[in-house]
């Protein structure tokens, strides 16, 4: 018992440090806020200001902000960590390293998606949705990003020192995250057909389990591949 | 001759595999030849005419071939890295990079062929269903292993980092095989199933299986032969491999 004790004292340590060098550093997450703002607006510019178009898209356009946003800051999930040799030293750790892993990617969740959640509903705001329609997207952004952080850590973790960048995680990981995206995005937009919701977050929450099961797993392997 | 005997991992080393690799493509590529005209001529010049979609419908000698090795093909490379990962065999790494391209190639014939099938019989190139929507997600996560093998540099590093996403994106080939069953969708659901008779004409089978066929022979001679093209490059200090290019 004392054993699995020390597992989470090891992880809230772990969590703990990731959340410092995140606020000491604000830039970067605040980066990524902005980054969210900035496009969900770009989309009414593009396709119009007309109300109730703009209704209509808002759930898909800002889960596709959020999307967006969460991709971008993956990079810095083991950049930094690599760069000075901590990644080496957790690595060469008793702690298993899957559970290290989880522990940054809670962590870099606390400091983007659940950002992001609250950031979208005064986002949601620019479009009209209404009240009921708001804290659905807010539930569904919950639930979705993350899984943003999990399944982006593998593909961060594949990616790690490669040349390519932001853009290539990207494109392994969007391919992945699509089901997320067109299930979360479809919880709004079944609530405002008056369809029942519950359909939608009963598979998000499955695709949240499974991520969570698996994810740490997949992005340990990466690592010692990217690290060896 | 006793079992114990016989080297069954006899082809898993470069060298063995290249000799028989270049032996068998030719055979291959012939078989994939004859097949395929074969296929052709029944599918576009007997077969019945189908009662609702009229002679639309004959592009399904190339559309549900290269659907069905797009997904076995995925299927393929995934298992071959996972080999490649577990049992660190450089080989195995080498031929699922060598049979991506070609299961690329067959997941866009697929897409494309849709496409053109769906102008006049739904009325529109495309629609965002489950189906058409996780074959095109395969298409992406064939770009994907693809591009992170390209932009590693170490091959090994490269071989085992793509291996790892193979086996994460094998989860889309159930999807899109139980997509028409799990969803209303538009795309039509399972004509051939293993548990009973066929809903189409024979001929109409016999035309699709002649062509699955033909398809099957030509992605194995076009992988075998990058897979050959491969092992010269990687294994190019070998003694072998020098005596073979000049």
């Amino acid at each position: 018992m004392s054993n699995i004790w020390k597992l989470f004292t090891a992880m809230a340590a772990l969590i703990k440090r990731d959340l410092s060098l995140v606020l000491r550093r604000k830039n970067d997450s605040l980066a990524t806020l902005f980054f969210f703002a900035v496009v969900a607006s770009l989309f009414p510019l593009g396709v119009g200001p007309e109300p109730k178009l703009l209704q209509q898209i808002a759930s898909g356009m800002l889960w596709i902000a959020a999307l967006l946003a969460a991709m971008l800051s993956l990079n810095r999930l083991f950049a930094d960590d690599y760069q000075d040799g901590t990644l080496d030293l957790l690595l060469l750790s008793t702690i298993p390293l899957p559970l290290a892993v989880l522990a940054k990617m809670i962590a870099h969740w606390l400091s983007s998606g659940l950002l992001l959640s609250f950031a979208a509903v005064l986002l949601a705001l620019q479009f009209n949705l209404s009240g009921e329609s708001v804290w659905i997207l807010f539930l569904s952004l919950l639930l979705g990003t993350p899984i943003f952080s999990l399944v982006g850590a593998i593909g961060a973790a594949l990616t790690l020192g490669t040349r390519g960048g932001g853009v290539l995680l990207s494109l392994l990981v969007l391919p992945l995250l699509i089901p997320v995206l067109i299930f979360g995005a479809g919880a709004v937009d079944a609530y405002q057909a008056g369809m029942p919701v519950a359909g939608h977050f009963y598979l998000l929450g499955a695709l949240f389990v499974l991520s969570l099961f698996f994810a740490p797993l997949a992005a340990a392997l990466s690592l010692r591949i990217a690290i060896e | 001759m006793p079992l114990r005997n016989i080297n069954w991992f006899k082809y898993a080393a470069p060298q063995p595999f290249y000799g028989l690799a270049g032996k068998l493509i030719p055979w291959f590529a012939v078989g994939a030849l004859i097949l395929g005209v074969a296929g052709l001529y029944i599918g576009l010049l007997i077969a019945p005419t189908d009662a609702q979609q009229g002679d639309a419908y004959r592009i399904i000698f190339i559309h549900v071939p290269a659907a069905w090795m797009s997904m076995f093909i995925y299927l393929l490379v995934a298992f071959w890295a996972a080999i490649g990962l577990i049992f660190n065999a450089r080989l195995a790494s080498m031929l699922a990079l060598s049979l991506a391209p070609t299961g690329a190639l067959m997941t866009f014939i697929a897409l494309f062929t849709g496409a053109l099938w769906g102008k006049p019989t739904w009325g529109t190139w495309w629609v965002w269903d489950a189906r058409l929507t996780s074959e095109l997600i395969l298409l992406f996560l064939y770009f994907g292993f693809l591009s992170l093998h390209a932009s590693i540099d170490d091959p090994r590093r490269a071989d085992r980092s793509a291996a790892v996403l193979a086996l994460v994106g094998v989860i889309n080939v159930p999807i899109i095989y139980f997509s028409v069953k799990w969803w209303n969708t538009l795309h039509q659901g399972a004509t051939i199933s293993m548990t009973k008779a066929p809903a189409m004409a024979s001929q109409m089978l016999l035309g699709m299986l002649l062509m699955v066929g033909s398809f099957w022979l030509y992605s194995l001679a076009t992988s075998l032969y990058r897979c050959r093209t491969l092992v010269l490059e990687r294994e190019e200090h070998a003694a072998w491999v020098v005596e073979e290019i000049q």
